[in-house]
């Protein structure tokens, strides 16, 4: 009895703000005490006040007259879903036309992005690949870019979480880690034959490291996928992409044959280079959607 | 009118894009925090990305999988958006990412996210 009151005098002290924390006694570390925030600055000098408020009014004037001016052109446009609008023209009838026959997929979208279209692709994986480095570049922890204070706030930060693991979490990653990271290898698998393919499953497979590591901490995952692993899966991925259409596009774009086999329209080993291709994306994406976790909430990988 | 009616909610994907568009833009303009700017931001990705999945939307069709032999035109929506659709939805993420990583380093250096007190404090810089 004793026991309870006091819970529910803490939880009540809690609830109205009186305490900071409903467990103190699970928060006390050995890590040292985080410094106190700057202070921030005083209120806005008049001239600024009066720069914001004429900002305001001429924004909301600017995007008034433009949302009227694009919904202007959208009723001008064609009709929504009928079928003899300009945007329906002979590409897209060749395209479904004629796409099974030429790039061997099912689903005519990942035949266009991964064949027609799949220098664009390629230029797709080089902008995420970009976009991880220069997120690495602004964020990734070296000699240079380390302030001890923020070093102090991480470690208190690292210890606390060690010793309040989430056991939710933790079980139902458990349960759910070997169907997710399942689900995502079976959509980049079956990119050619059903909605999905490279990007969407690299994603699923990105969640599904993301949840790894929030449940089990950035270690766990290091283990199995550190720097070394990102470097060389990324490399290899998108050099094989390069390569491998290079090829086709030598041969294949001059209607040469590029004695790459199609395969039976339907089969899951079809569609000759665009299974390959798919397995590249979706490394790229898998390894960038962690890499973007990774390095933001720890300055590593 | 009646047509009139008739055609605004036949257009109400594109009239949602464009009204969605204008409240990302007003986010990106008017908000001081500059997490929500890039929140603004995302919105008027997404609705580029409405936009051009409905153009390529046609009443009646199916999605262009072609799983039971039919290799004719006329029974499959457009696959050419969806395609642009994925080229966007990388692009955004990626130009996102950089945002936030920008936004992290200028929390480090000024530990504030809001935009017109980060202003003021280079203008003081600059003093």
């Amino acid at each position: 009895m004793n026991i309870e009151t006091n819970f529910f005098k803490r939880l009540n002290d809690w609830v109205n703000g009186e305490a900071d924390r409903l467990f103190p006694e699970l928060h006390e570390t050995d890590a040292p005490k985080p410094p106190e925030p700057v202070a921030t600055i005083g209120p806005l000098p008049n001239k600024d006040v009066l720069f914001l408020t004429s900002y305001q009014a001429v924004a909301l004037i600017v995007v008034i007259g433009m949302v009227s001016i694009l919904l202007y052109t959208v009723y001008k446009l064609p009709l929504f879903g009928v079928a003899d609008n300009p945007a329906v023209n002979e590409v897209v009838e060749r395209y479904v036309e004629k796409g099974l026959e030429e790039t061997g997929a099912v689903n005519v979208v990942a035949g266009m992005i991964l064949d027609y279209r799949a220098f664009d692709t390629l230029g797709e994986s080089s902008v995420l690949l970009l976009a991880i480095t220069s997120v690495m570049m602004l964020l990734l922890k070296d000699e240079k870019n380390t302030d001890p204070d923020e070093e102090l706030i991480e470690a208190h930060e690292a210890v606390i979480e060690d010793h309040n693991r989430d056991m939710i979490l933790q079980t139902m990653t458990i349960i759910l880690m070997p169907a997710i990271m399942l689900y995502g290898i079976y959509v980049i698998l079956n990119g050619h034959l059903s909605p999905g393919g490279g990007f969407s499953g690299g994603a699923i497979l990105g969640a599904g490291l993301i949840l790894f590591a929030s449940g089990f901490g950035h270690n766990r995952v290091k283990k199995f996928f550190n720097m070394k692993t990102f470097r060389t899966l990324t490399t290899i991925a998108l050099l094989g992409y390069g390569v491998l259409k290079t090829y086709s596009f030598l041969l294949g774009a001059n209607h040469l044959p590029t004695g790459i086999p199609l395969g039976t329209p339907g089969a899951i080993f079809s569609s000759g280079l665009i299974f390959v291709l798919d397995i590249c994306v979706g490394l790229i994406v898998a390894c960038t959607m962690y890499g973007f976790f990774s390095v933001f909430s720890r300055g590593e990988i | 009118m009646k047509q009139f009616i008739v055609e605004l909610i036949n257009d109400r994907f594109m009239i949602a894009a464009v009204l969605l568009f204008g409240l990302g833009f007003m986010n990106l303009l008017l908000q001081k925090n500059l997490i929500k700017k890039i929140i603004g931001f995302n919105v008027m990705d997404s609705s580029i990305f409405l936009f051009l999945a409905s153009q390529g939307y046609i009443n009646g069709r199916i999605a262009p999988i072609i799983t039971n032999g039919v290799f004719d035109a006329e029974v499959y929506i457009n696959p050419i958006p969806s395609g642009l659709v994925l080229t966007g939805i990388v692009v955004s993420v990626s130009v996102t990412a950089f945002f936030l990583a920008l936004t992290v380093r200028l929390y480090g250096i000024y530990k504030t996210v809001d935009f017109d007190e980060i202003m003021l404090l280079i203008n003081k810089e600059a003093e």
